[in-house]
């Protein structure tokens, strides 16, 4: 099944190679992994999305546990959560493309933030899910790039990851 | 007239010292007593500083190898924790070997690497490697220490980590230049780390649970790893195992965690372990595992293992080990010697009602097990048997030596026929496996155990892969006895190769072996060679002799070499799969 796993962990330089290491060297598949600093500066704020078994989850989540630089982990599929992830598609937009390209966009709530001669590029932010859906509308001659940031996480309500 | 200031007296009061004085002094803080090395380059600093202190004695190794092998075996036989210094690039990489062998077996040891200077990491420069990298995948932690306002705290740090919750090695790795610069010293006196803090007390509850379970068990069953052992909790868990009167088995890495010869022990288990443990661990109803990991060459097959239903209570300090490989039924997360202690109480505050009648049938279910025998071997009138040379050990040490071994078939004979009642007297590397330890370890072991027999069982394979050893325990007058079952094989692989690829030894064969009594003799020691199994017990006898009190003696036995090692589970078989070799 998949979850996403949030991570606070001490923001020290080599903590992300840990992580990422710890998942190659027991077989832990990683779908993505987004890290940036939070609000406190010595803190780092990883999600990592993977597909594993039950048993497995609980391993990764005990392995992440076990590293000395990680704080705290909250595996998000425990309860109530919301998740986004960014994309930026760069799509062919010619004069006669124009219109068709925009309506497109405005369906899935996406945001024109470069025009350029022959092409538009398009911030989408939603679900993995929605994103994929995006992209599968286009034709796949009109996809000229795309950057995806992977899934950000945060639990519903009370569920604060929080020291 | 203006007053002129000297500079000097702009300076700090506190005393200065360089980077390198200042990680000696955190040494000294940690009361070191041995640092098992080898100079280069990127170290040079901190050698200087070496050769001007006098609290820890440093130990010259001859390969950075057998550093780490000396520091482990080191905290092995004393639970201390175990240091050794490398220089940067080819020495940290020779010492990765040993650092990986601590981390399987979870051995709690600092080392200490020299970096090319903070200014020339990352531009290829002479003998640099990215060693903070290379070693993170087999330390608990490590560290790369860019200020020098950080030795100290990293130091302490390093030496907390390595010796708390589940142990294992810690690397500090520290650039040239910031063991030239200066700084004032002050060692911190406690360590707070948010990320760090290992659970050591079980929970009430779930001990409560399993004293119900063991106590209403038909077939209970106890099975020690090397958790008790490196939780110094041998005393309470021989108390714990004679209140109930358990049966109870140990992995290869627990021995000595209950005494060996003490009828309720049924010897070790696993691949190569007796038939009466093997089977009564498949057998039993209840098993308690306690600070062991279900390994794959203790259970086998899990699949097998779970065809028996069970109830499985897991003793453990790391969280990961529980439910790993097997799924368990009543979890306790802590320090072993601490959840003991917790039972022990229980045990005499609630005086649980056993199911005595049906615990004297298991016992007597085991003594029928026991009672085959599988165990013995027999004498050869021409050829010494290597368990024969094992036994003479025993009887000639009387069951209180240090024993260290290399890998493979003496390893497992070693094991087999040397009763361990004492914890930290078996020492050898039960998860990485590495072949060489065995001479390293022993000069770990000696140096802190000065008046400790210790003896080295290896083969003929084995001890060449750190043989240049020999010149160390000369320079510091090690006693060692190395005995080695000299078969002409990789015997081990051999015994595979005879039993799963039909009989093709494909390059198990050491040909081209060296007069192993003139190499000794070259070295400075003195060298034996026995073949006859009538003179076994007599050389052993003169090399553990007080004439030879003070050298080290090399003794080649020239073994039987097509003797195997029983029983076996063959790889992917479960525990009561094995082959006994007195199949007819």
């Amino acid at each position: 099944m998949r979850h996403i796993i949030s991570i606070l962990m001490e923001n020290e330089p080599g903590a992300l190679s840990r992580v990422a290491g710890l998942f190659s060297a027991r077989g832990y598949n990683i779908e993505s992994l987004t890290v940036a600093t939070t609000e406190d500066a010595t803190l780092s704020r990883m999600t990592i999305v993977t597909s594993a078994s039950d048993a497995v989850i609980e391993q990764i989540i005990k392995q992440l546990n076990k590293l000395i630089d990680v704080v705290k982990v909250l595996d998000l599929n425990d309860g109530k959560h919301i998740e986004r992830e960014l994309m930026l598609i760069k799509v062919r937009a010619s004069a006669a493309h124009r219109d068709e390209m925009k309506r497109m966009c405005d369906i899935f709530r996406g945001r024109i933030i470069d025009v350029a001669d022959g092409s538009f590029t398009i911030e989408l932010t939603g679900s993995g899910h929605k994103l994929d859906a995006f992209i599968e509308s286009l034709d796949t001659s009109a996809i000229l790039e795309t950057v995806r940031t992977g899934a950000s996480g945060i639990g519903r309500g009370d569920r604060i990851l929080k020291l | 007239m203006t007053q002129v200031s000297n500079p000097n007296d702009k300076q700090e009061t506190s005393p200065q010292f360089t980077g390198a004085e200042i990680l000696i002094k955190c040494l000294h803080e940690e009361k070191v007593e041995f640092v098992f090395g080898y100079p280069g380059g990127a170290v040079l600093n901190i050698y200087d500083a070496i050769y001007q202190q006098d609290k820890f004695k440093h130990i010259l190794v001859r390969h950075e190898q057998a550093a780490l092998h000396a520091a482990d075996a080191y905290s092995r036989s004393t639970g201390k924790v175990g240091v050794a210094l490398v220089t940067s690039g080819p020495g940290a990489t020779n010492a990765v070997t040993g650092i990986a062998t601590a981390y399987m077996d979870s051995i709690p040891i600092v080392v200490i690497s020299g970096q090319v200077p903070t200014y020339a990491i990352g531009e290829d420069a002479f003998q640099e490697c990215d060693t903070v990298g290379i070693t993170r995948p087999c330390v608990k932690h490590n560290f790369l220490i860019k200020d020098i306002n950080d030795i100290a705290s990293v130091m302490k740090k390093a030496f907390h980590v390595a010796s708390t919750g589940r142990p294992g090695p810690v690397l500090v790795d520290i650039p040239k230049d910031i063991t030239a610069t200066l700084n004032s010293f002050e060692y911190p006196k406690t360590v707070e780390m948010r990320s760090y803090n290992p659970i050591t007390k079980g929970h009430s509850g779930q001990i409560k649970k399993a004293l119900k379970l063991l106590a209403e068990a038909k077939r209970p069953m106890v099975y020690t790893g090397g958790g008790v052992v490196l939780g110094n909790a041998a005393a309470e868990l021989t108390q714990f195992i004679q209140s109930l009167g358990l049966p109870t088995t140990s992995t290869l890495m627990g021995l000595g965690g209950y005494p060996a010869t003490d009828k309720q022990s049924l010897g070790w288990l696993g691949m190569h372990g007796t038939y009466e443990a093997n089977m009564a661990v498949q057998e039993c109803d209840v098993l308690i595992a306690v600070g062991a990991r279900f390994d794959d060459r203790v259970i086998g097959n899990p699949e097998h293992f779970l065809s028996r239903p069970r109830t499985i209570i897991h003793i453990d300090i790391d969280p990961s080990s529980i439910s790993k490989r097997v799924r368990i039924d009543v979890p306790i997360v802590g320090d072993v010697k601490s959840v003991l202690a917790d039972l022990n109480d229980l045990i005499k505050s609630e005086k649980p009602v056993q199911n005595t009648a049906a615990l004297a049938e298991w016992m007597l279910q085991i003594e029928v097990w026991r009672a085959k025998k599988f165990s013995e071997f027999t004498l050869d009138e021409k050829l010494i048997k290597p368990q024969q040379v094992i036994k003479s050990l025993y009887e000639v040490t009387k069951g209180d030596a240090f024993i260290t071994s290399d890998v493979g078939q003496h390893q497992m004979w070693a094991a087999q026929y040397y009763p361990f009642d004492k914890p930290r007297r078996w020492i050898n590397s039960g998860g990485l496996g590495t072949m060489g330890v065995g001479l390293p370890y022993a000069m770990g072991v000696q140096l802190a155990h000065p008046d400790a027999q210790v003896a080295c069982v290896t083969g003929e394979a084995s001890i060449q892969m750190c043989i240049q050893e020999l010149s160390t325990c000369k320079q510091y007058e090690l006693p060692i006895k190395v005995i080695t079952l000299n078969n002409r094989y990789m015997g081990m692989v051999r015994q595979w190769q005879e039993f799963f690829y039909e009989n093709r030894y494909s390059e198990s064969y050491m040909d081209a072996l060296p007069d192993f009594i003139k190499l000794a003799e070259s070295y400075g020691h003195i060298g034996m060679r026995i073949t006859d199994p009538a003179d076994v017990e007599g050389a052993l006898r003169e090399a553990f002799s007080p004439k030879l009190k003070d050298r080290l003696v090399f003794m080649d036995f020239i073994t039987d070499q097509s003797e195997n090692v029983f029983p076996m589970i063959p790889n992917g078989k479960g525990l009561s799969e094995m082959i006994t070799g007195k199949e007819s």
